[in-house]
Formats: C-alpha cells, sequence, structure tokens
C-alpha cells in the first residue's frame, strides 16, 4: 500500500506530504535512538514526538511516513522542514495501539 | 586508499535546530560514494548519536569523518565538560540529561550503546573539565 491510500483509508490527517511512498512495515517509538537502529526504510512510524528532530530522524531512517498518534502538537519549524526535505507527516486523534489494530487489519 | 578526510562539520551546544544535519550530509556523501547501504546506516547512526551527544551534553565541537580502503572512523572531538564516570555512562539506561531534553525523546541512555553495538572499534577519552574525543570505526 502506498501513503495516498493510507491516509484515504484510515482518513488520516496530512501534516506534510502526501509525497508517493510505498509502505513496509512499522515501527512504533518515541525515543529517537531507539528509532535510529530498529526503524527501518519504508516503515511508518508511529510515535507522539512532534517536534523537529523527528524530521531529521524519519529523513535518516527513510521511513516511508511519520503517523502522530493522539493528535500532538506539531511543532510549526517541524512542519516547514518535513516540507523541505519530502517526509510525510500524518496525524490521528487514536491511540498507537488502535491505529496498529487498523494497519494490521490492512495487511501492514 | 590513504585515510582521507571525508566530512568535517562544527557542532553547537544545544543547537537542536541542526540535530542530524551532519548524519545527513555525511550519508549523502556515502550514497555518492557507492558505500553499501549496511554499512552507511551503521556509520550514520553512530554519527547522529555523537552529533546529538555534542549537542545535548557538551559546549560545543566537532565531528570529523575519515575514510580508507579498510574503513570509516568518525571522531567526535568536544569542548568539555568530560565525562566523570564513564563506566557508568556506558550503561544502558544512564543518562544525565535533564526532563526537557527526555521529554523530546532523548536522553534515554541508549546513545552510548547504539555507538558501541553499531561499531567495529569504539574508544572513549575524556578528562574532566577538558573535554571528550569519542572515536568509532567501521570497518568495510
Amino acid at each position: 500500500m502506498n501513503v495516498t491510500k493510507l491516509v484515504e483509508t484510515l482518513g488520516l490527517d496530512v501534516v506534510s506530504g502526501p509525497f508517493e511512498r510505498e509502505i513496509a512495515g512499522v515501527y512504533v517509538g518515541d525515543l529517537l535512538s531507539n528509532v535510529m537502529a530498529k526503524a527501518e526504510r519504508d516503515n511508518l512510524w508511529i510515535t507522539i514526538q512532534g517536534h523537529q528532530n523527528v524530521v531529521a530522524v524519519a529523513s535518516l531512517t527513510e521511513v516511508a511516513a511519520v503517523i502522530v498518534v493522539e493528535d500532538f502538537e506539531l511543532e510549526e519549524v517541524a512542519i516547514e522542514r518535513a516540507q523541505e526535505r519530502q517526509v510525510n507527516i500524518l496525524r490521528t486523534p487514536l491511540t498507537a495501539y488502535e491505529l496498529v489494530k487498523k494497519l494490521i487489519n490492512l495487511g501492514i | 586508499m590513504r585515510e582521507q578526510v571525508l566530512l568535517q562539520s562544527k557542532i553547537a551546544q544545544g543547537d537542536f535546530s541542526r540535530g542530524g544535519e551532519t548524519s545527513s550530509n555525511l550519508k549523502e556523501a556515502l550514497r555518492k560514494l557507492g558505500i553499501k547501504l549496511t554499512i552507511s546506516r551503521r556509520v550514520t547512526i553512530v554519527t547522529y548519536e555523537m552529533e546529538m551527544n555534542i549537542i545535548i551534553h557538551s559546549l560545543g565541537g566537532q565531528i570529523t569523518v575519515y575514510i580508507s580502503s579498510e574503513q570509516i572512523r568518525v571522531v567526535a572531538e568536544d569542548l568539555g565538560p568530560g565525562i566523570a564516570d564513564v563506566e557508568r555512562a556506558l550503561q544502558p539506561g544512564y543518562s544525565t540529561a535533564d526532563d526537557y531534553v527526555r521529554a523530546l525523546g532523548f536522553g534515554a541512555g541508549m546513545g552510548l550503546n547504539n555507538i558501541k553495538h553499531y561499531s567495529d572499534h569504539f574508544t572513549i577519552e575524556t578528562e574532566e573539565g577538558k573535554g571528550t574525543t569519542f572515536t568509532a570505526i567501521i570497518n568495510f
């Protein structure tokens, strides 16, 4: 599945993007060192972090999109930077658990 | 190939706005050189951790990345304050980071472990009140 289709299917808010990316797998985490070490290219990265260093980590790990859950706030500077670097940032009021259940049902 | 400098970058204390910039530039340089993704990924993780350590814990410093036909060597030097207890700093979960930094998802005490895990050789030279030099080697 690609990011545009995911946004449509789950009704996610697009904060930055959507830039065309195929999705493969998921990583959930808020500690950036763990995300750097464990997130794989093309993963969806689910987090509550919404600051500018999230964009740096997303870009370095080449995740397909960041999904900020529980409608956590995003810094304006993070959004600008994400658009510059073509990093997808999506947002949802769902908790990480509720979102993961939906992603599993979609076969991701 | 004799060892040569691939990249050198100054990093300022507390400059979160540029966190990851050195690692991104390095990643791009490695891509242009056609370095294998598995190697590039390890080098990037190590450099990112060193970069964030300088921003979070030091008074500022610099990162220099050297490349030869055998290896990539990442050296992070800072201007202080030095690490009081290196053994403790290396314990997973131990960190001196403040609450603000922790709330951003840093300072969980995993950084040095990541560097150790993803490099083939890792050394720390530190003197309290002076500064710290981290050297990590990733072999091809």
